[in-house]
């Protein structure tokens, strides 16, 4: 009975919500505002304590109270850094925090070098290596080098460079139209799967 | 020094990732697992400062009674809500994340609804801009014209009860121009990510400690 009723409000809240995020397709309303605030607020708090579930407890709490010795005690170094983090927070020692984002930034640009070279460049440009036997292969060559010239601005569009500059804006709208495709019926998606929930699960008329 | 030890600190680490990359399986490989789990500690934490920031901007907004205070309040109080439900969860069923924990009540009728919502919203919003961007005036304007029309009449029954063909040509559009033009873009955008990199651990790129 409780559960029935708690689900029924549910559903109504999620009524009122999904109806006053449409209704800006009318005009900016104090329901839509209402309806962003919540949004904001809503995911602020999902997210925070999505995190410290799934990341900071697991790596720091859990693993500090099952770890033995040394390995028990170097979960205090990344701790101290997520405190370092913390003074971010207060202004007078906000600058202690750059020891923990440089740290953050160091290893971000180690995996940006790595990772960028090793695990997207290369395997790309390998499978752009086709034997050039198949019309497909040819044109997705002309492609990959293409748009690659009409990116790099080093150096003038001019005679050469700048025809192959043209032949990638080609390939480049083509690219942009198919994504653009992609996403409006992702879109559309989600737009039938709100229909679905207002004429199904509130109204019950299909 | 305020600026010294944070170059000092990215160089090192950065460093340090780029050479265990070279050498898996001593002792730099283990360093390097270790401070992927203290990245991505200090990253969790980072989303503490993101909240605090987001809350003292509105508890401002609602102290100084500035326009449109109310809805500070209520991002507040949605705040709030998740955090309280969160607990809640924690202390009587053992985790917030469980099947009928009150904060997963939150999630799935609100936060769901409200997302889904907001990206749904999206689908009249694109496609106004279409009608003002796909006009084909030009080449450019025509091939992304043609291009979206192609991939969407290709994925949708419809498209296939008018012609069997779009099917096909919706595929070869996403596996051969587009795949080309995607690969390009990706070469070049990983290119300048590790020339950016560089110059991090070089302490060329400071905007971060600034």
């Amino acid at each position: 009975m409780a559960a029935n009723l708690a689900n029924t409000i549910g559903v109504w809240m999620a009524v009122f919500f999904t109806l006053a995020i449409l209704s800006f397709l009318y005009k900016d309303n104090p329901f839509y505002k209402l309806a962003e605030y919540v949004y904001v607020g809503l995911s602020a708090g999902y997210w925070l304590i999505y995190v410290m579930f799934f990341d900071v407890k697991p790596m720091i709490v859990d693993k500090f109270l099952q770890e033995q010795g040394f390995e028990r005690y170097i979960i205090i170094f990344p701790a101290f850094l997520g405190a370092l983090m913390l003074c971010r927070m207060i202004p007078r020692i906000a600058y202690v925090s750059r020891v923990a984002i440089a740290f953050t930034m160091g290893i971000s640009a180690g995996l940006g070098v790595t990772g960028a070279i090793h695990g997207m460049i290369l395997p790309q440009v390998k499978a752009t290596m086709l034997p050039l036997n198949d019309i497909n292969n040819v044109i997705m060559l002309v492609g990959v080098i293409s748009t690659v010239v009409y990116f790099y601005f080093s150096r003038e569009h001019k005679g050469a460079f700048g025809v192959a500059a043209k032949v990638g804006i080609i390939f480049v709208m083509i690219s942009f139209g198919a994504a653009f495709g992609y996403t409006v019926m992702a879109r559309i998606s989600l737009l039938i799967g709100r229909a679905y929930f207002l004429f199904h699960d509130w109204l019950g008329i299909i | 020094m305020k600026q010294r030890i944070p170059i000092a600190i990215s160089f090192i680490t950065g460093i340090i990732i780029i050479v265990a990359f070279y050498f898996p399986n001593g002792p730099l490989g283990d360093i390097e697992q270790r401070t992927l789990v203290w990245f991505a500690v200090v990253a969790g934490i980072s989303m503490v400062v993101g909240v605090e920031s987001l809350l003292r901007v509105n508890l401002m907004k609602v102290a100084r009674r500035r326009p449109g205070w109310g809805f500070s309040l209520i991002l507040l109080a949605s705040c709030i809500l998740t955090l309280v439900t969160a607990t809640i969860g924690q202390i009587k069923y053992g985790s917030p994340f469980h099947v009928d924990s009150p904060f997963m009540y939150v999630f799935s009728y609100m936060v769901v609804p409200l997302q889904a919502t907001m990206f749904a919203v999206l689908a009249f919003f694109i496609a106004s801009a279409a009608y003002r961007a796909f006009r084909a005036r030009n080449l450019a304007a025509t091939l992304l014209l043609l291009s979206a029309v192609l991939v969407m009449l290709g994925r949708v029954p419809i498209g296939e009860t008018i012609w069997k063909g779009f099917p096909q040509i919706s595929d070869w559009i996403m596996n051969v121009p587009q795949i080309g033009a995607k690969r390009g873009i990706m070469i070049g955008a990983y290119l300048g990510a590790a020339a950016t990199s560089i110059r991090i651990i070089l302490g060329i790129e400071r905007s971060y400690i600034s």
